[in-house]
């Protein structure tokens, strides 16, 4: 099929970008959105013009790296899906597509479509973790039993990818949907637990620092997490959080 | 070095261990806090080894070439991880892990490494579990465990298809947490261009911002190198595209030793290659061969209707089917190892009984489990007449309970619906058991520099069980190394910092620059990607499931001439001075060109088949493998030389004192 593509193309943080057409032929159903990109890039290649800067890596849905405004959409129109797992067969021969970087005050552009997500990391170091030693003395994993939906909730929690399709998603540019799905995971196993206090506090006090904006309760973000991420996680962390300020 | 000492501990097998952590020499904790660490790779050995190291009190600097370590390919993992819990009470010890790992790999690791694994293994859960890993649980809340191929214990932990995210997350949490007390300092989106080398002794890396594309001096008393596989150098393989050799091939080029390149391990059940667009292969877990059976026609003809789209597997006879696997392998059937279901998959194709577009494709069918499991549905739900067609649709609610995340996966990828028409699968390139060769403490064959994880050969020997690279990772960042290391940093204590003005730091960075220059100015014919696919055909055609000695020889000549031409013609765009995604690549290529000449030149001094290393002239009349013990019972430790094909030959005999060597056989 014949596409027209209107990309985004910025040299790096301090220059402006703007959109630029690329009329592209031959496109099979059968290729990934990103294989899509690796045949525009091996075209520019040969024209002797720079390619297009995207990132990804494992093309498997898992690793989070790919993260594209596709019309408008995170990840693009398919729901639960990565753009490395969304396939041309969803678009028409004729078709006009919008590639835009992920938009936010806390994700600056790095070049093209790659922008910094380095403020996800700063959240997870404030207190992402549970405080123990790496020892090999640590107690028989099955001293302290957990309750099986406790155990598959934390773990839904935990799938979060950290591709920042939330951030883009919020008009506030919130990291809500992201911060809370760790802070659920740490808060539902005894493990966490004892930590949660401080975790929420510094979780959430980075989460601000960085500029990321608040929750207004539109779940833009849960529609189009690439994972499935749900917002029962944000009223987790609010509980967490109220109750921290409590004991406080 | 003439003599390769792998340094085994003394004593019986079972006390090695023990005996070696009691005998090494400690750092103080005041002096640890003067000792620098560089970790290159930050997947599941990296991070964690960080962590450790940083826990334990040296100061540590992690080198990523994404923009956080949770990325790492290790996140794709799906299966699971094995430790010998014996939670189960199915039998299950440190031995009969040691045991399985060894003869998995086809006798061709080493004893002394692969028990240590086993005995550190159960550490492992217990680490994982107090971090906060959500492994999956029983209704009791105990662990569950599952069993995986190859073995007759429940050993694998696991956290639903997506185990190496849960533990990779686990080990980057720990990472996180010597970040933030300032023990660990993260160099996210840079990529380690060379080692330095001083006295014979590593004292540091050149590394490349990726954003601004600064090139950086760093010095430390000892560099970690565990950058992954090279499974890329296929080009088509389940890596995560970026994933390369550079650190441990230019680490090879500064004097490492590197083992084994031959043996890589092909994974039978892979989304079979589209077209000529693909760039990557995605992998259906292993555990669908419980329930699905491998077949392709029984004639020709039906093969060629099939691929000719004039008719459809689904509507093939059962007598027009041969279900291969079964046929040949009665006893193990569709379980077979990886290394034995790949062939035979290709053995088929190559016969011309393949059935996709392409002729590279067998069935996995599910009919028969959908027929199966909706018998018992019915029967245990009162349906005491249910037509087939209510049985089959039953069954299939079975199985989407089992798998439907994969099958899901599978549709959205092929546009098939595996519930109607059988899944198509293909072998495909997915670990390298291959890496730097190092000794029992870690060490490569340059003082202070280490390797860990699948950088490191030394522990599945020719092929690799499922759910043991996790192990591997794990075991080798978070047990060994981080006790192993204070050997060799005990003797730096007095040693002061590293300084990185020196003529060492000076020559390699030159190197490294005019590097980067040649490869911005060849000619401009072709891109980048155009010599990496070149590479992965050859490869794949000559190097790949099965090898024959005049196929190596001409892929060494090819690949050499390929690497001549891509020095002379290759065409990078952009400026050394930003971001440059196709300058990146092309330097990872540029050793792959290197690696690739290398790894057939090890196949061809391989004259035996074993594991993942087949080889045509050497099987059985019925087509198995045939190891040969007498002369090949080493590890093959190869010496840089300018050209790889002047590459030495080392030779670690590998000695079996505990396990008798015996052939393989799943009939």
């Amino acid at each position: 099929m014949k596409l027209n593509l209107k990309i985004w193309r910025q040299e790096g943080p301090n220059v402006k970008g703007k959109l630029v057409d690329y009329p592209l032929d031959g496109v099979d159903g059968d290729m990934s959105f990103l294989e899509m990109m690796d045949i525009l890039n091996e075209e520019l290649i040969n024209k002797g013009d720079i390619p297009v800067e995207f990132d990804h890596d494992c093309r498997e849905g898992i690793c989070g790296s790919c993260n594209m405004m596709i019309n408008g959409e995170p990840h693009g129109p398919q729901k639960l899906t990565t753009t490395c797992q969304l396939h041309m067969r969803k678009f028409n021969d004729g078709d006009t597509i919008t590639i835009e970087p992920f938009r936010a005050k806390a994700f600056p552009v790095v070049k093209d479509l790659i922008v910094d997500r380095s403020a996800f990391d700063r959240i997870q170091q404030a207190g992402g973790y549970i405080s123990v030693n790496t020892s090999g003395n640590t107690q028989d994993a099955n001293s302290i039993p957990i309750e099986k939906e406790k155990a598959d909730e934390a773990f839904w929690s935990a799938t979060c990818i950290g591709c920042g399709a939330c951030v883009a998603a919020c008009k506030n540019a919130s990291a809500m949907l992201f911060t809370s799905a760790k802070i659920s995971q740490f808060a539902l196993l005894p493990q966490g637990e004892i930590e949660a206090t401080d975790r929420v506090e510094a979780m959430v006090r980075q989460m601000d620092e960085e500029g990321f904006g608040n929750c207004s309760n539109t779940g833009a973000c849960m529609v189009e997490c690439p994972k499935g991420i749900k917002l029962d996680n944000i009223a987790r962390m609010n509980r967490e959080y109220l109750k921290a300020e409590t004991i406080a | 070095m003439a003599v390769l000492d792998s340094k085994i501990p003394q004593g019986p097998l079972d006390e090695k261990w023990v005996y070696h952590k009691n005998h090494i020499n400690l750092v103080n904790p005041a002096n640890k806090r003067n000792i620098d660490v560089i970790v290159v790779g930050t997947g599941l050995a990296g991070s964690s080894a960080a962590a450790t190291l940083g826990e334990l009190g040296y100061n540590v600097k992690t080198f990523c070439y994404n923009d956080s370590p949770r990325r790492a390919h290790s996140i794709a993992a799906q299966g699971g991880i094995n430790a010998a819990k014996n939670y189960q009470g199915d039998g299950d010890s440190n031995y009969r892990l040691f045991y399985d790992t060894i003869k998995g790999g086809d006798y061709r690791s080493r004893e002394a490494n692969v028990h240590r694994l086993a005995e550190v293994s159960s550490n492992i859960i217990d680490q994982c579990v107090a971090q906060g890993v959500p492994f999956a649980r029983e209704y009791g809340g105990l662990l569950d465990n599952r069993s995986f191929g190859g073995v007759l214990v429940s050993r694998t932990f696991y956290a639903a298809g997506q185990t190496g995210q849960q533990l990779l997350l686990g080990a980057y949490s720990a990472l996180n947490r010597q970040i933030n007390r300032g023990k660990v300092q993260p160099f996210n989106r840079h990529e380690m261009l060379d080692l330095v080398v001083v006295d014979g002794k590593a004292r540091g890396i050149i590394a490349r911002n990726l954003v601004t594309g600064e090139i950086e001096r760093h010095g430390a008393h000892a560099v970690v190198i565990a950058s992954g596989g090279y499974g890329n150098v296929f080009f088509l393989s389940t890596n995560a595209m970026g994933s390369n050799v550079m650190a441990a091939w230019r680490t090879h080029r500064r004097g490492a030793y590197f083992a084994n390149p031959c043996y890589t391990q092909i994974h039978p059940t892979c989304i079979p290659v589209s077209g000529e667009h693909q760039s990557k292969l995605t992998l259906m877990s292993e555990s669908l061969r419980n329930d699905g059976r491998i077949w392709v026609p029984k004639k020709k003809e039906d093969a060629e209707a099939i691929r000719a789209g004039k008719k459809r597997g689904v509507d093939l006879a059962e007598e027009d089917r041969d279900y291969y696997l079964e046929r040949r392998y009665p006893a193990f059937g569709n379980l077979v190892p990886r290394d034995v279901a790949s062939r035979a998959a290709k053995e088929r194709c190559d016969a011309g009984y393949g059935v996709n577009k392409t002729g590279q494709a067998v069935y996995l069918d599910f009919e028969a489990a959908f027929k199966r499991y909706g018998k018992v549905e019915a029967l245990t739900h009162g349906h005491k007449n249910a037509t087939e067609a209510e049985m089959i649709k039953l069954g299939k609610e079975v199985i989407k309970k089992k798998y439907g995340n994969l099958f899901d996966m599978y549709q959205n990828i092929s546009d098939d619906n595996p519930y109607e028409v059988p899944m198509k699968i293909f072998p495909a390139v997915h670990y390298t058991m291959g890496g730097l060769w190092v000794d029992y403490n870690l060490q490569t064959t340059i003082p202070g520099c280490f390797a860990a994880g699948e950088a490191n050969f030394s522990d599945h020997g020719a092929n690799r069980l499922g759910a043991s690279a996790l192990m591997q990772g794990l075991a080798d960042g978070y047990f060994v190394l981080p006790y192993t290391i204070g050997d060799y940093l005990a003797d730096e204590i007095r040693t002061g910092e590293i300084p990185t003005d020196t003529p060492e730091f000076d020559q390699t960075e030159k190197e490294t620059r005019e590097r980067i220059e040649k490869l911005l100015n060849g000619s401009g014919k072709h891109s980048v990607d155009y010599y990496h696919k070149k590479l992965g055909l050859i490869m794949w055609d000559k190097c790949g499931m099965s090898r024959n000695a005049t196929d190596l020889q001409s892929a060494m000549d090819e690949i050499r001439d390929l690497r001549e031409d891509f020095w002379a013609n290759v065409r990078v765009t952009g400026t050394a001075d930003t971001k440059n995604q196709e300058l990146e690549k092309a330097g990872r290529v540029a050793d792959f060109l290197e690696l690739g000449e290398l790894f057939a030149k090890d196949a061809l001094d391989r004259n035996e088949s074993c594991g993942g290393h087949f080889r045509e002239e050497y099987q059985t009349p019925e087509g198995e493998a045939l190891r040969d013990d007498e002369n090949y019972a080493y590890v093959s430790a190869w010496e840089y030389n300018e050209n790889p094909r002047d590459a030495k030959l080392h030779k670690e005999e590998l000695v079996f004192e505990n396990v008798e060597l015996k052939t393989r056989s799943y009939k």
